[in-house]
């Protein structure tokens, strides 16, 4: 099959941060992330409170510092966006390093970019402690509407299926002396990506029917009804609950 | 591996009459198909590219709903009423094992069928653990379907089938992309199961191989249905609709060494 490993993200392990059902993971990541977002910007040792929170999850989660920091290159955007936004934001004007620079621009800036960083890392830790498969079920088990749940697993099911058809066609281009070397080119790859669509289609039509066949009549049978005791939903909101005791207790000392 | 319902004690497996069926653009497919299958036959359905196979199966379980004429499984008529149990008595397992299994894991796919018919809890895991054993992949529950072979992919589809406890398996075109070693092992598999069968292909030996009665069909209508042995040795109704033998295979050596 060969290109059977795409979630490159999800680490496999047996800690305790991986044993948490993925629906509370869910729930205390979205509250961890909404206490970082209501931060004000200039609260500085909150956030360093917050990255110390964690660092400790991290290191519970058996992650490697370098790992988290490599799977960091998804927030590039955003940094690019919190670098310029000294230089183009209005407001009064400061000098950094000699360079005259927008003032709001450049704490709006550095606000930015600390909340980003920790709600990507928050995320890192979930999605490497998280398999996909998981995750989604998560998502069903907080009541995310079914349509989306089962684009979501057909999306994971059959990744590797259009990967895979992609990548013969791209031998197949090749294999016939096509490169992609100038603009005029993308017309073929148009032509590919156009191809690979109708056959998406066409796949899904016939799923559809070996779906029916079986008694398919819309919704997916949920098989799991699990009971989450109350103790691991107090110890996955404890991380949340300790970003929200650190809001506070900065809050009380500025 | 059969369940009682109404009318199911001592029906045919599948009565056809009459089946008519022309697409929605007007192409018509199947001019009046009449086919009996007795309980635990093997059939084999012939036919060239294009013959109106895959229509026929379609219209086995109500996916396609025929023009003209009736379908029955085990005595219950296929209509939109029956659906459901109709749906639980004809296993199809389709020629692209990637269209069959949907589901994330070999598992959570052969429990699918079975759930949809209401099955919960220790009921559904032995009937996915029985029919995963059926098709010797019981050490496969919880892999991702693209992390098989070819062969083990069409052996699972096989199960998510027989895990409904079907009244007949349909398989169409079963043996297609497999090596010559998944070939066989699906033989093994398919030989040992008590069920009836009917398979939709043309590769002729597997037919041999496989089943005791062979039905020829072409441009929409059965024209041939006898023993496969006597089918396979007539060479000129073969070639009349576009079936061959492949090169070097012999149907009287094959008989023989048949147990």
């Amino acid at each position: 099959m060969g290109a059977g490993h795409a979630h490159p993200i999800y680490r496999e392990g047996r800690t305790p941060i991986h044993a948490v059902p993925a629906h509370v993971k869910l729930v205390a990541l979205l509250a961890f992330v909404l206490v970082v977002v209501a931060t004000p910007g200039t609260w500085y040792p909150a956030f360093l409170g917050y990255l110390l929170i964690l660092a400790l999850v991290a290191a519970l989660a058996q992650l490697r510092i370098g790992f988290i920091v490599s799977r960091l290159v998804i927030e590039v955007p955003f940094v690019i966006f919190a670098l310029l936004m000294p230089f183009v934001a209005s407001g009064e004007r400061t000098d950094l390093l000699g360079i005259s620079v927008s003032e709001p621009g450049l704490f709006a800036g550095a606000a930015l970019l600390m909340k980003a960083t920790l709600s990507v890392i928050a995320s890192i830790v979930f999605a490497s402690t998280t398999s996909p498969r998981e995750t989604v079920r998560g998502l069903e088990r907080l009541r995310l509407p079914q349509v989306l749940v089962q684009i979501l697993m057909f999306m994971l099911r059959y990744l590797d299926v259009v990967s895979g058809e992609l990548r013969r066609m791209r031998i197949a281009r090749e294999s016939r002396g096509f490169t992609a070397r100038h603009l005029g080119q993308l017309r073929v790859l148009g032509h590919a990506a156009g191809a690979l669509f109708i056959r998406s289609y066409e796949r899904g039509e016939r799923v559809h029917l070996a779906m029916l066949s079986r008694g398919y009549t819309g919704s997916l049978p949920t098989l799991d009804r699990v009971v989450v005791p109350a103790a691991t939903w107090l110890r996955a909101l404890s991380v949340p609950a300790a970003a929200l005791g650190v809001l506070l207790a900065t809050s009380a000392l500025s | 591996m059969s369940q009682a319902g109404p009318g199911s004690a001592l029906a045919p497996s599948l009565v056809m009459t009459g089946v008519a069926y022309a697409y929605p653009d007007g192409h018509q497919a199947l001019f009046g198909v009449d086919l009996r299958i007795q309980r635990g036959e093997r059939v084999a359905l012939l036919g060239p590219n294009g013959a109106g196979k895959t229509t026929l199966i379609l219209h086995l379980n109500g996916i396609l709903t025929a023009g003209a004429g009736t379908v029955h499984v085990g005595g219950l008529e296929v209509a939109k009423p029956n659906l459901a149990e109709i749906r639980r008595r004809v296993g199809v397992v389709f020629q692209d094992p990637d269209d069959q299994l949907f589901m994330p894991t070999v598992g959570e796919d052969v429990a699918f069928g079975p759930a949809n018919l209401g099955l919960r809890g220790t009921a559904l895991h032995a009937r996915v653990e029985a029919a995963l054993a059926a098709v010797g992949m019981a050490d496969f529950v919880d892999r991702a379907p693209h992390h098989l072979s070819f062969g083990q992919r069409r052996r699972v589809a096989v199960a998510t089938v027989l895990a409904m406890e079907p009244e007949i398996l349909v398989l169409d075109e079963p043996s297609s992309n497999l090596d010559p070693a998944s070939r066989r092992e699906l033989a093994e598999i398919l030989t040992t199961l008590p069920i009836t069968l009917l398979m939709v292909t043309h590769d002729l030996p597997y037919a041999a191989q496989l089943s005791s009665r062979a039905v020829i069909i072409d441009e929409g209508t059965i024209v041939a249905d006898r023993r496969t042995q006597d089918l396979m040795t007539d060479a000129d109704t073969l070639a009349k609709h576009r079936l061959e033998l492949p090169f070097g295979f012999d149907p009287l050596a094959a008989r023989a060494a048949t147990p």
